[in-house]
């Protein structure tokens, strides 16, 4: 590319990037507001940047609880998927040309077509029929729901990979499994970056299923949270968006550090 | 490898039985209750296919289904128009290109619930207040309050959330595209726009298809965006069918008509997207 920067591009794209940082500005402003201010005009900054409607906010939604909801289902979904996803993708990668294996990768990927509604009953009576109405059953259905893609997205890594390496380690003796866990495990490295991401932000933000699936209000995660509380929140927005703040806050610090290695993991996955 | 390795039956079976039970066997259950009167508890009995035949004549379901189809076609539109315009954007030889391609892609990570909330605030408070000030007529009255308007709001805020994932994978096909393409245009004398459609545009067709596709099947889906933006309403103005079935479902003892009405949904989601499949790949072959 050459040297001579488009400015009007620049400019048009910094213009349009107000709409992005708007709803975020005004989530900030009005979170640190007082109710008073709130008749005022809307888009000035806080007189006083109180941090009153976190405190309230913080007990009235029990924020650290929720907080640690969140992170247990998505680091367990996390920590499920890698591990077993990656084995599944594997055996398949290795026996495409066999039938039964053939057939695996084309019944699991096509549940991508699968509309949630449809097992949406169902489910909910089956997992409350045997105990799994709670968060380590949310995680479980997490890695249940995530395995389609994922494990489109493993195979379609593995079939880049060459097979030299391990021919080279099975004639050196080893068996499957160290095949896999020595060798093709740590390859995959990248794509696990991608996997990782892409779960993570499915289990951390995911609505409808802990909605459906959670029967215990102290198991709420995060965005339940919000969920339950809008008929408190509805007279008080300056409590609310403290809340809706903090709850996304997390996400964003951790974007902020890790964009560029999210974007990239993001980006991989979709040229897959 | 001549003799039989049973270590990779052992990798996948434990995977097939769990998905099996976990996805399978609920789906099954689903379709065979839709062929019942089961209201979710209790006794049923098989009814044959009034429950599909009530599903086409039911006011509410179909309703449902005109609200969401409008809201997704019109979406998966914009959604592409806009993200493919920031992609184009973002690919040019620009200044910052790493911090705004960051922050076009923010919307990605957050909650679509709560970015919902946020939005109805900013519906429902935020513009009718600067209409009002401002005395713009059609700023100055709630939207979301309107039922012939209500579902712009979720477009609006559906394509905000959505333009970042799309403008990634437009920039991904971008990024494809050799330079020197560009160069033999220029040499040529082409125009921007002609370059656009005759370089640009065929070159990424494969990242249209699939944008389209994955846009249109998210949007077919929309859930969140409705329950924190409208509840559905107002009325039954932006019920989608997601709502519908999770309102008739859990609140409403209509399990088995709302499996129904699932089964339908399911298959018209496959129908879609298969004909924009073929209908999107004719054109690329062109």
């Amino acid at each position: 590319m050459t040297g001579k920067k488009n400015w009007k591009v620049t400019a048009l794209l910094i213009l349009g990037s107000l709409f992005i940082f708007f709803p975020l500005y005004l989530t900030i402003t009005i979170a640190f507001k007082t109710p008073q201010e709130m008749s005022g005009n809307l888009l000035a900054l806080p007189e006083s940047w109180s941090i009153s409607n976190f405190i309230t906010a913080i007990e009235m939604t029990n924020f650290f609880r929720a907080l640690g909801n969140s992170v247990f289902v998505t680091v367990i979904t996390v920590v499920l998927v890698l591990l077993t996803h990656s084995l599944v993708a594997y055996a398949i990668a290795r026996n495409m040309h066999k039938k039964f294996y053939k057939f695996l990768y084309f019944y699991f990927i096509s549940a991508m077509f699968i509309p949630f509604p449809i097992i949406m009953l169902p489910i909910v009576q089956q997992t409350s029929m045997w105990g799994m109405d709670n968060l380590i059953g949310l995680a479980f259905l997490n890695v249940v729901m995530q395995l389609a893609f994922n494990v489109f997205v493993y195979v379609g890594f593995l079939k880049s990979i060459p097979m030299q390496l391990e021919e080279a380690a099975i004639i050196d003796g080893a068996t499957t499994w160290q095949v896999f866990w020595k060798i093709i495990f740590p390859i995959m490295k990248p794509m696990h970056a991608t996997v990782a991401i892409l779960t993570a932000l499915f289990a951390w933000n995911d609505f409808m299923l802990p909605l459906v699936i959670l029967s215990d209000s102290s198991q709420y995660t995060l965005p339940l949270v919000q969920y339950a509380f809008q008929g408190q929140f509805s007279t008080d927005y300056n409590l609310a968006f403290s809340s809706y703040l903090m709850a996304m806050l997390p996400m964003i610090i951790i974007y902020i550090f890790a964009q560029k290695w999210i974007i990239g993991g993001v980006m991989r996955g979709s040229l897959k | 490898m001549v003799k039989k390795n049973y270590t990779y039956l052992i990798m996948v079976i434990p995977a097939f039985v769990i998905f099996f039970t976990f996805h399978t066997y609920p789906a099954l259950q689903g379709i065979f209750y839709s062929f019942t009167d089961y209201k979710g508890y209790g006794n049923w009995d098989f009814v044959g296919f009034k429950n599909y035949f009530n599903v086409f004549q039911d006011d509410r379901a179909l309703s449902a289904y005109g609200f969401t189809f409008q809201f997704a076609i019109t979406a998966t539109i914009l959604v592409n128009i806009v993200s493919l315009l920031i992609a184009l954007g973002l690919n040019a030889n620009i200044k910052f290109r790493k911090t705004l391609r960051a922050t076009y892609f923010l919307p990605f990570i957050l909650s679509v619930l709560i970015v919902g909330y946020i939005f109805k605030f900013i519906f429902t408070h935020l513009l009718p207040d600067m209409g009002k000030a401002l005395g713009i007529e059609i700023l100055s009255s709630n939207i979301l309050g309107n039922p012939d308007l209500a579902w712009i709001g979720v477009v609006i805020l559906a394509v905000w959330q959505s333009a970042a994932f799309n403008t990634l994978l437009y920039l991904a096909g971008l990024s494809t595209i050799e330079n020197e393409l560009y160069e033999a245009a220029d040499i040529d004398g082409a125009g921007s726009w002609k370059k656009f459609w005759k370089i640009t545009f065929p070159l990424i067709a494969p990242f249209f298809t699939i944008n389209m596709v994955v846009a249109m099947k998210n949007f077919l889906m929309a859930f969140d965006q409705i329950v924190a933006l409208t509840g559905g309403g107002p009325g039954q103005a932006t019920e989608s069918i997601s709502l519908l079935i999770y309102r008739g479902g859990f609140e409403g003892g209509e399990f088995a008509y709302q499996s129904a009405n699932a089964v339908v949904y399911f298959i018209v989601i496959v129908v879609i997207s298969l004909i924009q499949l073929r209908v999107l790949e004719r054109r690329e072959v062109k």
